[in-house]
């Protein structure tokens, strides 16, 4: 499997699902947490990730806050808000319901 | 939420820019931190730049903000030409607020519906037909018994309403002492239900309120009158007031909005039609009439009925005419009866004032154009200077469109800071031009809201403003060719081709707007210079009113006694005033002959009148009246009347006659105006105040006017010490009303002084402004051609060969600009005929004038380039560039 970087438009599924298991995450981490969580198949590109954090923050699903670390940085932190949970259920089910569909699909032919 | 929060981002553009940097800074360093080489996290991360405008977009409206982004950008442009823009902003506020103000006006007068139910239902009735001097003339004024009959005939089509005209009234709460005015309507009592209306307070007047002759004295208050006087109070339901010999009692009080239905006059208190005493005469035209159709009646066949119920009525009446020919009485009923739609009312104001402000409408209108043209000029000079921003705009990729917003944001800048100037101008200038139709003791009043249709109105017109002088150099300037604007200019003459257009049509709105004026104030100081006949000055006229009907001997003896007031010098009774309104007119028969077709008009004056009026005798052996003499029995007619009756004979001792009562002429005076200083001199006859009946008894009179002449320059200082004294000499009288003749004067030429002076003021604006355009576009064609003028001075042209260079083309224009005004003027004077006197729109000197005006304007706007085009230096000019 090559690696890959088309989230096939589940990035924001991704982004709500770990920002729901560690909330209070910066842009870095989130992206190392795709990374890593996929076991290294899947990639956030910066390119992506960044306008995909702004327009669920402007859809008011995340909310940011910047903070200063222990290290003295600034660091933008992200969180789930509550419309960003029931957002999560939503993508949840769908993906569920695209990807038993395409197995369905896979089965049969 | 986020709509807003995407708004509110556009105003803090540069915070949400840095934010955005921060935190790729903030990733990128977290990379470091995490072991990554910082050269190929800063790779991986992309651009900086596009990653930022796309977070950018996601976080605020892009349009809104590039929109943001040309208004910050506009406004420093104007800001960098300040003294221009300043120009520009006031010349277009100005128009802006004329031009609102002028709608305020025609829509408060002529075009609000009224706030009744259904008012796009109303009809006012009004019969067309020529009047006794043989003119056509339209009659609004009806005879309750005719109007009984109409309603009975098209009770299935129409609700027939009789509305009085509103008149100025003396009402008391208390004791007689305590008399003040108010203005009544006497309308019919189920005008109220028809029209829908409710109370404020207690009840309003109902049909059975309506029913018998001098039956039903109830009022209804209109709600400004309630608020006025009674400042509200609740408990005026139930008073009492007593207005001429009747007890009034207060049922209710109308709803908030209601003010009557004649537009431009405030009723302030309604009574029933059965309480006027014209209700049960045929002859007494004393009331309008309205019609409410009803939703299944058609316009014209409830016309139809209408006019055959009132022929009908007109002809039975006829029937008891006598002293009138035949002829005479066929022209009499020969009318038609027109309904024409009254939504916003039935008024004089409305009908004296129509053509005015529509005149005034489309005078404000061309200046607006005017004003609109400069600015376009402006922008045009100004796009042409930045030619080379646009063209480096586009080569470095902006779109047209982009372009196109980028100066039409410019413009809008201009148009809404203007419009809002303009408001505040509007605001003022309404109310102002409303005071301005003030007659003596009865000044208009108009309501003039300032609510969604004015709001709606201004707004458009700024909008509409906005294109018309911004949109043109909007596109010229996004069709930029970028290779030749960079190379060094363009074409100019493409550009000044649309600029020279635009000062032709400059000067032809300037021309029609100095020539309307010019018509205008010509009108004024024409009527304004008319001869009256008497002498206006120091003569103050007392309306006086008695409780009941009092002996003339009575009224000689108050006058007597106002005689030895210090101060005054002359004191005449008579019937009423000149030009006061009041009119008593009947056909003459001379020497027994039976009666000519021509009306004459009558007034009662006491010995001493002519003399106080100072109005001379014409003939030598001709006289006053003595003590003795009684009407019928003597009269003294004006020339007009000798002319008419007599034809250059001598008429002393001669008898005229009318309707039975003879009259032996015992002088002529000068001509004197009676009703209007419009028309043409009435012919004339003034009889004895002392009037008998049949068998020779002194006939009682309950009105009359005392008129004083003063020693002092303002006759109005004597007014107090004469109120008082009227009832000291006999307590019965009472001064309802002082006013001076002067101000009876005045008020017949208030619209043209109006006219005049918004005319004239107009005029020096539109001048100023294409004064200005003018000398505008000259200055930019010089610096535009200072190069090709440098090398013609340089080859040795002589300097009236620059400056015809410079002004020719212009000048053109303004010929051009002036032939066309000329047409439009004479186009549209027969529009406004109705408002001139004794002028003639194709009288050379109305031409003449503004032409020169104009000229003379552009010569002035002319010579400040011309100098500098002379001026231009070659050598210093070719160095330069």
């Amino acid at each position: 499997m090559p690696k890959t970087d088309s989230l096939q438009g589940s990035l924001d599924l991704l982004v709500l699902k770990i920002l729901s298991r560690r909330p209070r995450l910066h842009g870095y981490a989130i992206m190392t947490a795709v990374k890593d969580w996929s076991g290294d198949v899947l990639r956030a590109e910066e390119g992506s990730l960044y306008p995909a954090l702004h327009r669920m923050e402007e859809a008011g699903w995340i909310r940011a806050e910047w903070i200063t670390k222990d290290t003295g940085r600034r660091a933008r932190i992200y969180e789930l808000t509550p419309a960003g949970k029931k957002q999560l259920d939503v993508e949840e089910s769908r993906w569920q319901a695209v990807t038993s569909a395409v197995n369905r699909v896979l089965r049969t032919v | 939420m986020s709509l807003w929060s995407r708004i509110v981002n556009v105003a803090r553009g540069d915070r949400l820019s840095r934010e955005i940097d921060e935190e790729a800074q903030s990733h990128i360093e977290e990379a470091v931190a995490q072991g990554r080489d910082s050269a190929e996290a800063r790779r991986a991360f992309g651009s900086a730049l596009r990653h930022r405008e796309e977070s950018r977009d996601v976080r605020l409206i892009a349009w809104l903000d590039s929109l943001r982004a040309d208004a910050i950008f506009g406004w420093r442009q104007l800001m960098k030409r300040k003294a221009t823009s300043a120009a520009a902003i006031l010349s277009l506020a100005l128009a802006i607020g004329a031009c609102t103000g002028a709608f305020r006006l025609i829509d408060a007068l002529l075009l609000r519906p009224l706030p009744v139910a259904d008012a796009q239902h109303l009809y006012v009735l009004s019969r067309k037909g020529i009047d006794f001097d043989g003119k056509p003339a339209t009659v609004d004024g009806w005879a309750y018994p005719a109007f009984q009959l109409m309603r009975a005939a098209v009770k299935n089509q129409a609700d027939l309403l009789a509305v009085s005209y509103a008149q100025r009234m003396d009402l008391t709460y208390k004791s007689d002492a305590e008399m003040e005015k108010a203005s009544v309507q006497y309308v019919s009592g189920w005008m109220f239900g028809t029209l829908g209306l409710r109370p404020t307070l207690g009840r309003l007047l109902t049909e059975n309120d309506d029913l018998k002759p001098h039956a039903h004295p109830y009022a209804v208050l209109s709600y400004d009158y309630w608020t006025r006087r009674f400042d509200r109070d609740p408990e005026v339901v139930g008073r009492t007031f007593r207005m001429g010999d009747d007890l009034y009692q207060i049922v209710g009080v109308g709803p908030e909005p209601f003010t009557g239905t004649e537009t431009g006059i405030v009723t302030d208190v309604f009574a029933p039609t059965m309480m006027h005493p014209g209700a049960v005469h045929d002859d007494w035209t004393w009331h309008r009439t309205l019609a409410r159709l009803k939703p299944s009646a058609a316009v014209e066949p409830t016309r139809a009925r209408l006019d055959a119920t009132s022929r009908a009525f007109e002809e039975e009446r006829a029937k008891g005419f006598t002293g009138m020919s035949k002829q005479d009485i066929e022209k009499f009923l020969d009318q038609t009866l027109v309904l024409e739609p009254a939504a916003a009312g039935a008024s004089d104001l409305q009908s004296n004032y129509r053509v005015s402000l529509v005149a005034l409408g489309v005078l404000v209108a061309m200046v607006l154009l005017i004003a609109c043209a400069n600015v376009a000029n402006l922008m045009t000079a100004q796009a042409s200077s930045r030619a080379r921003e646009m063209a480096l705009r586009v080569s470095i990729g902006a779109g047209r469109l982009r372009l196109v917003q980028l100066v039409l944001v410019e413009s809008a800048i201009v148009a809404f800071v203007s419009g809002a100037l303009g408001g505040l101008f509007a605001w003022w200038s309404a109310p102002f031009v409303v005071g301005m139709i003030n007659p003596a003791d009865n000044p208009a009043r108009l309501f003039l809201p300032a609510d969604w249709r004015v709001l709606g109105f201004g707004l458009a017109l700024t909008l509409g403003v906005m294109l018309l002088f911004g949109l043109a150099p909007a596109l010229r300037a996004s069709a930029v060719k970028p290779a030749t604007a960079l190379k060094g200019g363009e074409d100019p003459h493409t550009r000044r081709r649309m600029m020279h257009a635009l000062i032709a049509a400059q000067v032809a709105f300037c021309f029609l707007v100095l020539f309307v004026a010019g018509l205008f104030s010509a009108t004024f100081e024409r009527l304004s210079n008319r001869p009256t006949g008497f002498v206006a000055n120091r003569l103050l006229i007392l309306d006086t009113t008695a409780q009941r009907a009092e002996s003339p001997v009575f009224w000689d003896q108050v006058a007597e006694h106002l005689r030895g007031i210090p101060g005054v010098q002359s004191v005449a009774l008579a019937g009423w005033p000149l030009l006061g309104g009041g009119g008593w007119n009947g056909f003459v028969s001379v020497n027994g002959a039976p009666p000519g077709p021509v009306l004459a008009y009558f007034l009662a004056v006491s010995p001493g009148w002519v003399d106080t009026m100072k109005i001379p005798f014409t003939f030598i052996d001709g006289s006053d009246f003595l003590p003795s003499d009684t009407f019928p029995g003597a009269a003294i007619i004006n020339e007009t009347f000798a002319k008419q009756f007599f034809n250059g004979e001598n008429p002393i001792g001669q008898t005229i006659a009318k309707g039975g009562a003879p009259c032996k002429v015992v002088g002529v005076v000068r001509d004197a105006p009676y009703r209007s200083m419009r028309e043409p001199i009435l012919p004339s006859a003034y009889v004895p105040f002392h009037s008998i009946d049949s068998k020779g008894a002194l006939q009682p009179v309950r009105d009359a006017t005392f008129m004083v002449r003063t020693s002092s320059v303002n006759p109005m200082a004597l007014a107090s010490i004469l109120r008082r004294e009227v009832p000291r000499a006999r307590p019965e009288f009472r001064v309802s009303n002082i006013r001076t003749q002067a101000e009876l004067v005045r008020g017949q030429t208030l619209r043209e002084r109006l006219l005049a002076m918004l005319g004239v003021f107009f005029a020096g604006v539109a001048l100023l402004l294409a004064g200005i355009g003018l000398y505008g576009m000259l200055d930019y064609s010089v610096l535009q051609r200072r190069r090709e003028i440098g090398i013609r001075l340089a080859i040795g042209a002589p300097a009236g060969s620059i400056a015809r260079l410079v002004t020719m083309e212009v000048f053109t224009m303004v010929l051009v600009g002036a032939l066309a005004g000329v047409a439009l003027g004479m186009a549209s004077v027969r529009y406004i005929e109705t408002l001139l006197y004794q002028v003639k729109a194709g009288d050379p000197a109305m031409l003449a004038l503004p032409s020169l005006t104009i000229l003379a304007a552009a010569l002035l706007a002319a010579l400040p380039a011309v100098i500098q085009a002379v001026r231009i230096d070659p050598v210093a000019m070719l160095r330069a560039d």
